[in-house]
């Protein structure tokens, strides 16, 4: 398909707005179906991902594990790679963060956060180690293979949860509570001991740190050699070979960055926010990349503002089941299902039209 | 579209302000099985629209679907005023305390695990001799000396529901052969109905004919196929009896129904106390059914038998043995 070159403002700005509204239309029908008022739940769903401070850090929390998750989703991508494995890449990532905290219960700060975060990423990179040598070097297919690996990382996990991380004494599958000194400090009091009082919410520095990998993954990819090396080998494969790019390196090298940045998700949700390893803390969040970094097109900026909307849209949708109890959780899900096919499967329904008025 | 959106927001923002902190505001956080699972969570649905009939005092709740949301879940109620927030499960445990802990002047009421924080009351159950009563009911229906029993997550609990149940059905028969099975080992055990079925299916084929189902929904999968399979059923937490008339022997209940509205209307009247309560035959916070689904399969012998041992557990004089996780 060749696509006619639009201004930037229409192309990111004004079809997405549309794509939006279209979803939002279809979400009211849904809305309207079960015997609710469609604007008045859609507000609320506005409201609780932006109406206060604590809704916003909500979103932002949310929308943290999405710029990790999509990154690690579209930087194998450009290397011709579809990483599915994000779920389980992130899942080792917990566990690598988790074993450092409990292994240095009375470290201070500065010598656990490090490790815990080299432990997080080294996981997740290693994790995706396996299905990126597999490619190398027997041309397995990635997508096979890293959703195999998904389940094994659950099924290991749960092992490892159930009969050796578990706490003694309860019965959840999950380990103890870290040590304060291993917290990721969150922003609420952070910005109280400051003197700015904001509602509570479990974001915390990943966030930013979340910023740092998107502009990290910008410049590797489109200002360094290996970037450039990794992108040669997504856009032709055959081309780059001959032009002396070694593609099992560029293979290995974006599939392990990729995992890496998948086990960062464990940055926010186990160093930052629960403090904790327990069974099936990913939730979902590795899937939910893929989406993510199709809908930001697999560039960084893009991705950011994705994550954004999902983040929104599942910070919305949790308050929307809290205050219309008879919009349950499953149409919450229909909301979000809706708005991520037309935002990201039909991204491209008024293109003709605004082509033919704009390009 | 774009400008309605930048209104919503807008009105958003004056819309999202506080409830009233004076009125009564009781409310409910669901574990992820919800609160239509015909089991646990719906017995305290069940317990919480009792409350709201009688009082007329409408209740807040939430289900769980995300680990994320647990916190968040009771961290929402108590912003908005809750006066008392009820967390059913033990995987709540964590999130609640971080939470009571920041709200102390919020009730909370956690069931089935044990919490020492101030401001929260535990309840929990002696599942063992509910479990007893039902292995007895069931070795008496037994036919072949074979009774099963299907477990959901293998958690301390549900060891606890299944030594019961065992030794429940030796006490009565000392010749009864007890299978038993766990469906799983994480928390996706309670929702995996298809497995229960096939777990219920080879105790079948092994010669059960009668299954204890201690599961969550994965427990009407187990349900499902022992009526399918001419055999005899047991339900657990609510009265499942309904579910299969004629193939339900009866259910095991925890009355998660009263201690909600119990909890609820404490609360309400202001002689709520926290700590920990632990519930057993005694308190009627346990035991078996019997209503007009299953009365012609427990015959006045069987109900002598069980009332008998009921009462000699009530009096103490009769132990049954409680599942010590190693």
């Amino acid at each position: 398909m060749t696509r006619a070159k639009l201004p930037a403002w229409v192309d990111y700005g004004l079809a997405p707005l549309l794509t939006l509204a279209a979803a939002l239309g279809a979400s009211s029908l849904a809305i309207l179906a079960i015997g609710e008022n469609p604007w008045a739940a859609l507000s609320t769903l506005a409201g609780g991902a932006v109406g206060d401070t604590s809704g916003i850090g909500y979103t932002l929390y949310y929308a943290t594990n999405f710029v990790f998750a999509g990154l690690a989703v579209a930087l194998p991508f450009h290397g011709g790679s579809f990483n599915i494995g994000g779920e389980g890449q992130a899942y080792l990532g917990g566990l690598g963060a988790a074993l450092v905290c409990l292994a240095l219960p009375a470290a201070s700060w500065w010598l656990v956060l490090p490790l815990a975060f080299i432990a997080a990423f080294a996981f997740g990179a290693g994790w995706a180690f396996v299905p990126a040598w597999l490619k190398a070097t027997r041309d397995s297919h990635v997508v096979i293979t890293t959703i195999m690996f998904n389940l094994i990382a659950s099924a290991l996990m749960a092992y490892l949860l159930v009969n050796v991380l578990i706490a003694p004494g309860q019965s959840a599958p999950e380990t103890v509570t870290f040590a304060e000194s291993a917290w990721l400090p969150q922003v609420t009091p952070l910005l109280a001991s400051m003197g700015i009082e904001i509602g509570p919410s479990p974001l915390n520095l990943s966030f930013p740190v979340a910023i740092l990998a998107s502009f990290g993954v910008w410049l590797l990819l489109w200002r360094t050699r290996w970037g450039y090396e990794i992108r040669a080998a997504g856009l032709n494969e055959n081309a780059a070979a001959y032009g002396g790019i070694s593609l099992a390196r560029t293979t290995i090298l974006s599939l392990c960055l990729g995992g890496g940045l998948a086990g960062l998700v464990a940055l926010n949700e186990v160093l930052g926010a629960q403090h904790r390893l327990l069974l099936g803390f990913p939730g979902g969040y590795g899937f939910a990349g893929i989406a993510v970094a199709l809908m930001g097109r697999n560039h960084p900026v893009g991705i950011f503002l994705a994550a954004l909307l999902f983040g929104a849209l599942y910070q919305g949708g949790t308050e929307l089941s809290f205050d219309m109890p008879d919009v349950t959780r499953e149409i919450v899900v229909v909301i979000e299902g809706l708005v991520i096919l037309f935002c990201g499967a039909l991204e491209s329904l008024f293109r003709k039209r605004l082509e033919a008025i704009f390009a | 579209m774009g400008k309605a959106w930048i209104l919503a927001l807008g009105l958003m923002t004056t819309l999202a302000s506080p409830a009233s902190a004076q009125t009564f505001q009781p409310a409910i956080v669901y574990d992820v099985g919800g609160k239509a699972d015909k089991s646990f969570n719906e017995a305290a649905f069940a317990g919480a629209e009792r409350f709201r009939k009688e009082t007329g005092v409408a209740f807040r709740e939430f289900e769980i679907s995300a680990e994320a949301q647990r916190e968040q879940a009771f961290a929402n109620m108590a912003r908005r005023g809750a006066s008392i927030v009820i967390g059913i499960g033990f995987t709540q445990k964590v999130a609640l305390e971080k939470v009571a802990k920041q709200y102390p002047t919020v009730k909370f009421t956690l069931v089935d695990t044990t919490s020492d924080l101030p401001n929260v009351q535990s309840v929990i159950f002696r599942e063992q001799e509910g479990s007893f009563l039902v292995g007895m009911l069931a070795a008496m229906a037994s036919k072949t000396h074979k009774v099963g029993f299907v477990g959901g997550m293998d958690i301390p609990l549900i060891r606890r529901f299944a030594l019961g149940y065992s030794d429940g059905a030796k006490h009565a028969d000392p010749a009864t052969e007890v299978f038993q099975n766990m469906t799983g080992s994480t928390p996706a055990a309670w929702t995996d109905p298809a497995r229960g079925a096939e777990l219920a299916r080879s105790q079948i084929d092994r010669g059960a004919d009668v299954i204890f189902a201690a599961a969550g929904t994965t427990g009407l999968g187990v349900l499902q196929a022992t009526a399918d399979g001419g055999k005899l059923g047991i339900g657990v937490d609510a009265n499942q009896d309904h579910l299969h008339p004629g193939r339900m022997l009866t259910s095991m209940v925890k009355r998660v129904d009263l201690v909600v509205y119990r909890a609820f209307m404490a609360a309400k009247n202001g002689d709520w106390k926290p700590g920990i309560a632990v519930l057993g035959l005694a308190e009627d916070a346990v035991g078996y059914t019997v209503d007009e689904h299953n009365d012609k399969l427990i015959t006045p012998e069987m109900k002598a038998k069980v009332e008998a041992a009921r009462a000699e557990i009530i009096a103490g004089r009769l132990k049954v043995r409680e599942y010590q996780a190693p």
